[in-house]
């Protein structure tokens, strides 16, 4: 569904800009991080599997906090290891889902 | 603090005795506590008891009852159901002579809807389970297994599952797909009003004391 914004839609680095700011806030609320500390995630940060805390009912909790946030739907069958190993390919994901709405 | 209270069976007539937190104040405001249901109980338990201790501080009394097959309980959880639940938790109101409610996230679904007071942060129960179903796909991946929330639904209502540690019938199951928050007399507050990272979604159960106090205060000036 277009939000309602879509009558002014932004720029598409300004959303990958938001969807990167959005993927960051979601993490920094499902581990606890103040926003500084989540700020200095790179690309190469692991995440699942990497993060004892970050176990499969956090990582639900994460994504339908995503969907819910940048306005996506995540099929079962796009979870795997491999998007949620980095916040790199999670953010990768994520963009690629956004773009495609 | 702590007591008892008589919770109703499934056998009409019958009832077990159920723990409940009680922050009691000797005043006539007295607020039943419905708690989260499943994970987020456990998220938001520190949270839940805190929000009990700062409405005591603000003069109203607060009581949080175990529902069968929570907790302490020793009733079996997958025999219970939603509406076992929401018959319990207007026997709690009735017991404890509550005049106002705070419900948090799921526990909107058992409002008994006749008193005023909170409903926190309500959510459906298709999308509690729909969260519960989804760690249920990821750990199942986790171990090699292909699973789909569908599919797994389906199952869970045909013969109920275990979801995130909570072995639920299929009764509950299906019951908890088709619950909404039903009408009520409480005021619906968004966790935007509290403020702070929502709790529930913390991967360690976490407590922030000034989520809490603001929760109560909104709560308090409900009562007043």
């Amino acid at each position: 569904m277009p939000r309602a914004m879509a009558t002014n839609l932004p720029a598409k680095t300004d959303k990958i800009e938001e969807t990167e700011l959005v993927l960051r806030q979601v993490l920094a609320d499902v581990l606890g991080l103040a926003p500084g500390q989540v700020a200095g995630f790179s690309a190469d940060s692991g995440l699942f599997g990497y993060l004892p805390e970050l176990d499969s009912m956090a990582v639900a909790g994460l994504l339908t906090e995503i969907e819910d946030r940048l306005d996506i739907l995540i099929e079962d069958d796009e979870i795997d290891g491999e998007m949620l190993e980095t916040f790199g390919a999670l953010l990768a994901f994520v963009t690629d889902k956004r773009q495609a709405v | 603090m702590l007591g008892t209270w008589p919770c109703p069976e499934q056998i009409p007539g019958n009832s077990c005795d159920e723990l409940a937190i009680c922050c009691d104040t000797g005043g006539d405001r007295r607020v039943l506590v419905l708690p989260a249901l499943f994970e987020e109980a456990n998220k938001l338990r520190h949270f839940t008891v805190e929000v009990m201790r700062e409405l005591q501080q603000r003069g109203v009394t607060s009581v949080l009852p175990d529902l069968a097959g929570c907790n302490e309980s020793l009733q079996v959880l997958g025999e219970q159901t939603m509406a076992s639940w929401q018959d319990q938790a207007r026997a709690a109101a009735s017991h404890f002579n509550a005049t106002h409610i705070l419900t948090i996230r799921g526990g909107a679904l058992l409002d008994p809807g006749h008193l005023p007071g909170v409903r926190y942060a309500p959510i459906e129960g298709l999308n509690l389970l729909r969260g519960m179903l989804r760690t249920r796909v990821i750990s199942d991946k986790e171990a090699g297994m292909n699973s789909d929330r569908d599919t797994l639904l389906e199952q869970g209502k045909a013969h109920g599952l275990t979801l995130a540690g909570y072995r639920l019938g299929p009764a509950m199951i299906a019951q908890l797909a088709d619950a909404l928050p039903p009408h009520s007399m409480a005021t619906q507050i968004a966790h935007s009003a509290v403020g702070g990272g929502a709790l529930w979604l913390r991967a360690e159960p976490a407590h922030e004391p000034q989520q809490a106090a603001k929760l109560a205060t909104l709560v308090a000036d409900e009562t007043g």
